[in-house]
């Protein structure tokens, strides 16, 4: 008894453990969410909350990219802002929790990164007409409201790009997909990537992964998993990995620079986010411009013009494109910008599911 | 020796209060050691919750409670069930589904539900507890397996059965009627929010657990067979029969955990439903000493402290996992409270011992040695 008393404390106290390590980025105490006050010379009375995603601000993509946005509207505008990031597996109580002390801390715009705040937004929004709120990814009718900008992009559209430039620049034929957890808005980029690598070469293998299935969302913060499936991937022969698995992307850098192969970044240019010593392998970026789109959202407001409805950020409207920094994909450019043009005037429909 | 004798009481209130101490001064030094600052975060997490967060404090608490419940029935008969979680994944998915099909109308369609959701927790349970009784294999390896099968399990499943509206990324299951839906109850004045009707359950399950183990034969042989399996066995009880029994009633109880939620929050399965709880409810039966009351002291301090961490982020500027930090350390102090407690225990209970034999000796001495 108790012997089985003292297994059990162990095993709890290493739940707990995993659960905080689990979301990588606000396990930083003293770095996190300490950006209250506002220094900019210019003031404005917009008050800016952020609730981003597991993860938070650090996890060099998805989150990152719209910090940035946040930081563009805090440097040019004089927003004041705050900052509060998801806890991994938290319950529908918490994340509307977390929206209305930001509403009651008295930030007049919430923006909320990521789906799984729709059902809070929606229910906030109703129960606080005058604050106005954004949400990421998600254009569903849980959270649609007259104070509500609805912000979803093409993702598929992007990931097309840079399918097409894996399978121009595969020597083997034959390169991987990780995607962070199951979910409907990852096959979306699964599906774009295939697409375009089978428009430039119909006979290409495409392996495909995905870290964790939901319930469990640790997939998009987990860098120890990206780098086991990407592992496999190149040990299997791929030469070129795509991630849409947001903080375990770096797992998937680190695998490729062991392999001396090259890995495809996400969300935001990650040839200049990463750490500098896996820059090299990252041939290119599918870049989802949340930082646009958030930046719109805090402008337009500054400006008196409060944005509602689904706004999409697609190709045509420069949402989500490819990135060049490095100059690995200089010579292949021409092409991609063709295939692009195709998308922007409809001749190319990209699937969303795989 | 009275088991409630002042000493006693004296003793099982040291070591949790032992425990609180010991993670306070802990988690200030962590704190100190980042340069946070360690008064505003003890002023947040301690400050008195409003009408709303209460109400989220006890529904959070009643979720909890049922988790820690279902691996108590386990603690109590030796059987470390580290499967809570998965067979709450499995109920409350099965729960869902069957209740999104609207079969039924109104209330029975919850009862039937709840119905459902115990009898595949119990069964996905069930599995560990034959492979302990037939194939000898440690429940403990057995239900850890089975926590990762279930997710796959109930994934595969889930992407049969998931459906997403119009321009969400979220998948869900058929969301279940809305006569089915629970509203809650009004019970803290103020609040927006409204408790989980199914409190109601958490309280009926604390009841039948009292009950059923403290009062009845049945909880008799549990228990004997936890403390010692070969003086059960001499007293006549069937121990496989009661591994099986335990490892069941405990899966279906798990079973229950997902309810309140089920049918007063989310209305569906979605890939935004919570995990993790069945940790928590290991750690919540330590704490409360796998006593009825006990846990449910423990739950709501748990509950608190989750709730009330909310405000980190937002007031104070320091990630809401320090949480993780305190509640951890309540455990491992609590474990060791508890041991050198016991330890305190026995050794008073020596001494008082030696002093009445010696006592009795010294009289009869006394007496032997006295003139005639």
């Amino acid at each position: 008894m108790r012997h089985t008393m003292k297994v059990a404390a162990v095993v709890s106290v290493a739940a707990l453990t995993l659960a905080a390590c689990g979301d990588s980025g606000s396990d930083k105490p003293s770095s996190s969410g300490s950006s209250s006050s506002s220094s900019s010379s210019k003031k404005s009375d917009i008050k800016v909350g952020m609730a981003y995603d597991v993860g938070g601000r650090g996890d060099q993509s998805f989150n990152d990219s719209a910090a940035a946005g946040l930081d563009k509207a805090k440097s040019e505008l004089g927003v004041q802002i705050k900052e509060a990031a998801a806890v991994n597996g938290e319950n529908e109580a918490a994340r509307e929790e977390r929206l209305q002390q930001l509403i009651d801390a008295g930030y007049t715009h919430v923006v909320a990164v990521g789906f799984a705040y729709a059902a809070s937004v929606g229910k906030a929004a109703k129960d606080n007409p005058d604050v106005h709120f954004a949400i990421v990814d998600d254009a569903s009718p849980d959270s649609k409201g007259a104070n509500v900008d609805q912000i979803t992009f093409a993702e598929n559209e992007g990931s097309f790009l840079v399918g097409a430039a894996a399978a121009l620049k595969s020597k083997a034929g034959h390169i991987g997909f990780v995607g962070g957890v199951n979910v409907p808005l990852i096959k979306k980029f699964e599906a774009g990537y295939i697409a375009g690598a089978k428009a430039v070469n119909p006979n290409i293998k495409v392996d495909s992964q995905y870290l964790t299935q939901p319930p469990d969302f640790g997939g998009f913060g987990d860098p120890a998993k990206g780098k086991t499936a990407a592992e496999g991937m190149y040990q299997g022969g791929a030469d070129i990995v795509y991630h849409a698995a947001g903080g375990s992307g770096g797992g998937v850098f680190t695998a490729a620079k062991a392999a001396g192969k090259l890995a495809i970044g996400v969300d935001s240019d990650q040839a200049l986010t990463a750490p500098a010593d896996v820059r090299p392998v990252i041939m290119t970026s599918m870049i989802k411009k949340v930082d646009v789109a958030v930046y719109d959202f805090i402008k337009s407001a500054a400006d008196g013009k409060e944005l509602t409805g689904n706004n999409v950020y697609d190709l045509k409207a420069g949402g989500v494109d490819y990135a060049t920094t490095g100059g690995q994909v200089d010579d292949i450019k021409t092409k991609l910008d063709d295939y692009k043009q195709q998308i922007i005037d409809g001749k190319i429909k990209v699937p969303t599911t795989p | 020796m009275n088991r409630l004798s002042p000493r006693r009481i004296g003793l099982a209130l040291a070591a949790p209060v032992l425990a609180l101490l010991v993670a306070f001064v802990i988690t200030s030094l962590v704190l100190t050691l980042f340069g946070d600052p360690v008064l505003e975060v003890w002023k947040t997490i301690l400050h008195v919750p409003k009408p709303r967060q209460t109400v989220q404090i006890v529904n959070a608490a009643t979720v909890f409670y049922l988790s820690a419940v279902a691996v108590a029935v386990g603690f109590r008969m030796n059987l470390f069930n580290i499967g809570v979680d998965g067979q709450y994944r499995v109920g409350v998915f099965a729960a869902a589904v069957f209740a999104g099909q609207a079969w039924l109308p109104g209330v029975f369609n919850v009862l039937v539900a709840i119905v459902v959701a115990m009898v595949a927790a119990g069964l996905w349970a069930g599995i560990a507890a034959y492979l302990k009784v037939r194939r000898g294999v440690s429940e403990v390896i057995s239900t850890i397996m089975l926590n990762a099968i279930a997710t796959g399990v109930v994934s595969w499943l889930f992407a049969k059965v998931a459906q997403r509206s119009e321009g969400s990324n979220i998948t869900e299951t058929k969301t279940i009627p809305e006569s089915s839906q629970l509203e809650g109850l009004k019970l803290i004045p103020g609040a927006t929010n409204r408790v989980f009707t199914l409190v109601v359950l958490a309280v009926i399950v604390g009841v039948l657990y009292w009950f059923v183990l403290g009062k009845t034969r049945f909880g008799f042989d549990l228990r004997a067979t936890g403390r010692s399996e070969t003086a059960a066995v001499a007293s006549g009880v069937n121990v496989p029969r009661m591994v099986m029994t335990a490892m069941v009633a405990s899966g279906a109880l798990a079973g229950l955990v997902g309810m309140p939620q089920l049918f007063g929050q989310d209305h569906n399965y979605g890939t935004t439903i919570q995990s993790g709880l069945g940790f928590a409810g290991i750690g919540i039966a330590l704490l409360g000493r796998n006593n009825p009351i006990g846990i449910a002291v423990a739950s709501l301090l748990w509950a608190f402290l989750d709730i009330q961490s909310n405000a980190l982020q937002i007031g104070v500027g320091v990630a809401q996992e320090i949480v993780f930090i305190i509640q951890g350390v309540i455990l491992f102090a609590v474990v060791i409270a508890y041991e050198l407690i016991r330890r305190t225990d026995i050794r008073l209970e020596q001494q008082r011992v030696a002093r009445e034999l010696a006592a009795q000796r010294h009289s009869t001495a006394a007496t032997e040695g006295a003139p005639a």
